[in-house]
């Protein structure tokens, strides 16, 4: 029933600089639609590098990348960054708003990108994810004057946007306490659960881990 | 719709950073600022200059030159046919000065449709007499009216009206020069003896004031016709044809033919007062180097800000490329941030620009010299405040394009990461 969204075929990657040091070998893998996963590991072992990579933000490695069964390999910049804004969707450790913007604008950025909507429908958008979230009341604060844990669930909101048919997270609660914490895991789990959304969630939170789907263990480089 | 996103966003980042967007704009706008006020200042006063002699110097004179002929005796004469003939201690026949059938030249020189109008004029040489001394004078015999529409003649008439000097028979305007050496007030008559040894009585109607001190000690001014009465000459006896063409720059062609139809010399403004062009050219070339200088430094400012915008805008570039902006679009946001500063401050430099030029035309300035000029000249050339408008534009977007590239080129993972 399911169809491949994302798929790893030998991915190797070096760091260069300032000795050439292999922090990816050979990791094949691939994610179905609606599956929910966690790469998990210790600090170190590549976890984060593969997640760049497969966002294709990261263009330097070998080997292959399939998004949607299309190769973004010797794909040009301004092509994968189309990618990203329209198949992709961000949630990151340090949540990372723009500051300059309200919450509402912040949410709407990447759907004004896409340019699919007209802006107005892109706004009644954007409102919907928010109140998904439950956090409807912040639309018209600024980015930088809400808290942490909203401040993710704005992020949350932001990948959303463009309905992507993947959310790719690094460490969406390693910078939260234990009950903000909880609530972005139980909006990852809504998602997963009511929405069939794919997700795929770089964690060294164990726990959380333990609670997705299906989890894939790293060490060193090479998948365990 | 891709444009207007990256405007709003553009907008959106200058007006975080409110201040440091005005510190920059406020250099382009000096900059743009003094650049128009140093140009329309220099251009005044180059007009002022060029004026003064320039205003009253005929595109094309037309005169009799004091010659030896062209053509002697001897190569008439059937002897030494084929030989050179080595003449020496050649001297001019008496020559008349007046131009020869002056009054036809003049008549077809009105109907010449490159003609903006023609001036008749008599110089004769003269002596005041002021008591038992006789100072050296030149009397200009001229057509009051025409003098006075070609040469702005009255412009320099700063004592008494010119019309008297048509109005009043025997009349002299006195250069003021003269004047004081003379001792003479206006309605005083004085005593002049031509080159001919006629002694002659004319009433002083006004001063004249020509801005050279030299010329105004020896110079006066009578009409035409009593010029003609002081040397007992007929009316159509005139020394020089005064030519003032509606385009300045046909003067060299058009002397030279002249010459040829009317077998007179002509000489054309261009060679006449060569060095003129030459100072003017050298002062506005000053006045664009320090302009464009003033431009060049106000976009290093831009440079300098836009540098550490990028600095400080890290996360910001890094988290709109993780979302779908590519490299061109971030570069278009800066470009648009750098433009935009280089509108307003430019926009803003234009207006003040003509405020202080406005400012420094109301400025008294009085000069001896000068009689018409009351304040400082300013030349309200719109081509300046063009060449302002593009050279803000052109210097913020090179001030903008480097720093903008840069962004272009952050690497969203290291940021990301890095933090």
């Amino acid at each position: 029933m399911s169809q491949i969204t994302l798929e790893a075929k030998n991915i190797t990657k070096y760091f260069i600089d300032p000795v050439k040091v292999k922090v990816l070998s050979d990791i094949n893998f691939s994610v179905n639609q609606g599956d929910f996963v966690a790469i998990t590991g210790k600090s170190g072992c590549g976890k984060s590098t593969l997640l760049y990579i497969l966002s294709t933000m990261d263009t330097d490695y070998e080997g292959e990348l399939l998004i949607d069964g299309t190769s973004m390999v010797n794909q040009k910049e301004p092509d994968l960054a189309k990618v990203r804004n329209e198949k992709i969707g961000f949630v990151f450790q340090f949540h990372y708003l723009l500051d300059e913007f309200t919450v509402l604008q912040n949410v709407m950025l990447p759907g004004l990108k896409l340019g699919k909507y007209p802006e107005k429908e892109v706004e009644s958008r954007a409102m919907e994810k928010l109140k998904m979230l439950g956090i409807e009341a912040l639309a018209n604060k600024q980015a930088s004057q809400i808290s942490g844990g909203e401040k993710q669930r704005v992020a949350i909101a932001r990948a959303l946007i463009n309905d992507p048919h993947i959310i790719m997270g690094d460490e969406p609660t390693g910078n939260l306490d234990h009950k903000n914490s909880e609530i972005v895991f139980d909006v990852f789990k809504k998602l997963a659960e009511e929405f069939k959304q794919t997700l795929l969630i770089v964690t060294h939170d164990q726990a959380f881990a333990d609670r997705t789907h299906r989890i894939i263990m790293m060490e060193d480089g090479r998948i365990i | 719709m891709n444009l207007t996103l990256i405007i709003s966003i553009a907008k959106s980042l200058l007006l975080a950073r409110f201040k440091q967007t005005l510190v920059a704009a406020a250099g382009v706008t000096f900059s743009i600022t003094m650049f128009i006020a140093l140009l329309s200042f220099m251009a005044g006063l180059n007009d002022l200059l060029d004026g003064l002699l320039l205003n009253r110097t005929p595109h094309v004179r037309l005169y009799n030159e004091v010659a030896a002929s062209k053509t002697q005796p001897i190569e008439l004469s059937e002897l030494n046919k084929n030989g050179h003939n080595f003449i020496r201690s050649i001297k001019p026949k008496n020559k008349l000065m007046g131009i020869r059938n002056s009054s036809n030249i003049i008549n077809t020189l009105r109907k010449d449709l490159r003609v903006l109008g023609v001036a008749p004029k008599i110089v004769i040489q003269a002596f005041y007499n002021v008591g038992e001394t006789d100072l050296v004078g030149a009397i200009n015999g001229i057509e009051v009216e025409e003098e006075s529409r070609l040469f702005k003649f009255k412009d320099y008439v700063t004592t008494g009206n010119y019309r008297d000097l048509k109005n009043v028979a025997n009349s002299i305007i006195l250069g003021k020069g003269a004047a004081e050496r003379m001792l003479a007030t206006v309605g005083d008559n004085i005593q002049l003896t031509t080159s001919r040894g006629e002694r002659v009585t004319l009433k002083v109607v006004g001063f004249f004031e020509s801005g050279i001190l030299e010329l105004d000690k020896v110079q006066s001014y009578a009409s035409v016709a009593t010029t003609q009465k002081m040397i007992g000459e007929s009316s159509s006896y005139v020394t020089d044809i005064q030519v003032k063409l509606k385009d300045i720059t046909l003067a060299p062609l058009l002397s030279k033919e002249y010459a040829k139809l009317f077998e007179v010399e002509a000489v054309d403004i261009q060679t006449a007062n060569s060095q003129f062009e030459t100072g003017s050219f050298v002062r506005t070339l000053i006045s664009y180097a320090v302009g464009v200088v003033l431009l060049i430094v106000a976009g290093f400012g831009i440079y300098n800000i836009l540098n550490m915008m990028i600095y400080e805008k890290m996360n910001t570039i890094a988290i709109l490329k993780a979302t779908g902006f590519a490299g061109g679009d971030v570069q278009k946001i800066f470009m648009v941030i750098a433009i935009s500063i280089g509108f307003f401050g430019g926009l803003a430099g234009l207006l003040f620009g003509f405020g202080l030029s406005a400012f420094i035309d109301q400025i008294p300035f009085k000069t001896a010299s000068i009689p018409s000029v009351k304040t400082y000249p300013i030349n309200y050339n719109p081509v300046f405040y063009v060449i302002g408008a593009v050279f803000s534009l052109i210097t913020t977007f090179l001030a903008g394009w480097f720093p903008a590239r840069k962004a272009s080129k952050v690497d969203p993972v290291e940021i990301i990461r890095g933090k």
